[in-house]
């Protein structure tokens, strides 16, 4: 692996866990996502467990991350399908952000392990391919359940010549989520890095604060990409 | 030992990569920036409609740039011509 001597910057470099001969897991990436699922299930959890009519602190969070994911599927769906499709975007939604936020806000670079550092999730392409996967996978299975085998009408329209369009679309598709997501997330911690590697101090935190919210909005427009994908083909 | 030409040829075709992709992208973000601003001034009341779409817009017109960037990133941190 080339690396780029002048500053230190390492991409590429992970903590290997190996299992078997060829089958081997990127460490850091696992250990992250694991406790951003845990984090992300524990504040839903709390936030859902004692329900009240004058919501608390938490219940009110919760309720406005259910309102926003509800309106994307809304918008996206329409009304009468975007119910059974909610809780995979929002699934979506919650699980990028927080793997997003959870790389921009926790100093894991006190963490020492021994090769690689601890980062957020998506800043490793196989995170962001296998949601992009899924994401297709969530698509394809919207048109059959919805529209039977009809669903393959939709390679013909508007004409019959745009069949080849519309195959490599599918192709297209999670190829540009995967690449948008995992080129948003390493291009803030990359650039956090070089402004780091030249001023370390106070100059870094404006773009460190434009890096969280372009995370945040990664995280909206994965979900809202994944709703419209699933609303195009069972419209 | 590697060519020294690959190396430095990667590191100008990175450059020229992220360079042009931010191009086009820039322009189309001058664009729709300027007719946001055209419409909040016409009609005051619609900001909040106006500016989330312009963010989800403005994001996909972003991720343009960043296919140059991957494409800058892999040819020098994951370089499948050094051998």
């Amino acid at each position: 692996m080339y690396t780029f001597l002048l500053s230190k910057i390492e991409v590429g470099s992970h903590l290997y866990i190996n299992f078997f001969n060829d089958l081997h897991l990127h460490g850091e990436t696992v250990i992250v996502s694991t406790l951003v699922v845990l984090t992300v299930s524990l504040f839903l959890f709390l936030g859902t467990s004692n329900l009240k009519k004058i919501p608390d602190t938490l219940q009110n969070i919760v309720e406005m991350v259910y309102e926003l994911v509800r309106s994307i599927a809304l918008t996206q769906m329409g009304p009468s399908y975007y119910k059974q499709f909610l809780p995979f975007v929002a699934t979506i939604f919650l699980f990028v952000l927080g793997s997003n936020l959870a790389g921009a806000l926790i100093p894991w670079k006190l963490i020492e392990i021994p090769s690689g550092e601890l980062a957020a999730p998506t800043n490793d392409i196989n995170t962001t391919a296998c949601l992009a996967i899924l994401t297709s996978l969530a698509y394809f299975s919207a048109g059959f359940k919805i529209k039977g085998i009809g669903y393959f009408a939709r390679y013909i329209k508007p004409a019959p010549f745009f069949l080849p369009i519309n195959i490599v679309e599918d192709f297209t598709k999670p190829l540009s989520l995967n690449f948008r997501l995992f080129g948003n997330v390493v291009a803030d911690e990359l650039t956090v890095t070089v402004i780091c590697s030249l001023v370390p101090l106070i100059i870094p935190l404006p773009i460190m604060m434009l890096g969280l919210f372009a995370s945040s909005l990664q995280a909206l427009i994965f979900a809202t990409l994944a709703a419209a994908y699933i609303g195009e083909v069972i419209e | 030992m590697v060519d020294p030409i690959i190396p430095a040829a990667s590191v100008i075709a990175a450059a020229i990569a992220v360079g042009f992709a931010g191009l086009g992208p820039g322009i189309g973000q001058g664009n729709a920036a300027g007719q946001a601003v055209e419409g909040i001034a016409r009609q005051p009341e619609a900001e909040g409609k106006i500016r989330g779409t312009l963010l989800l817009s403005l994001a996909f017109m972003e991720s343009l740039t960043i296919y140059g960037l991957v494409v800058a990133l892999s040819v020098l941190f994951a370089n499948p011509f050094l051998g």
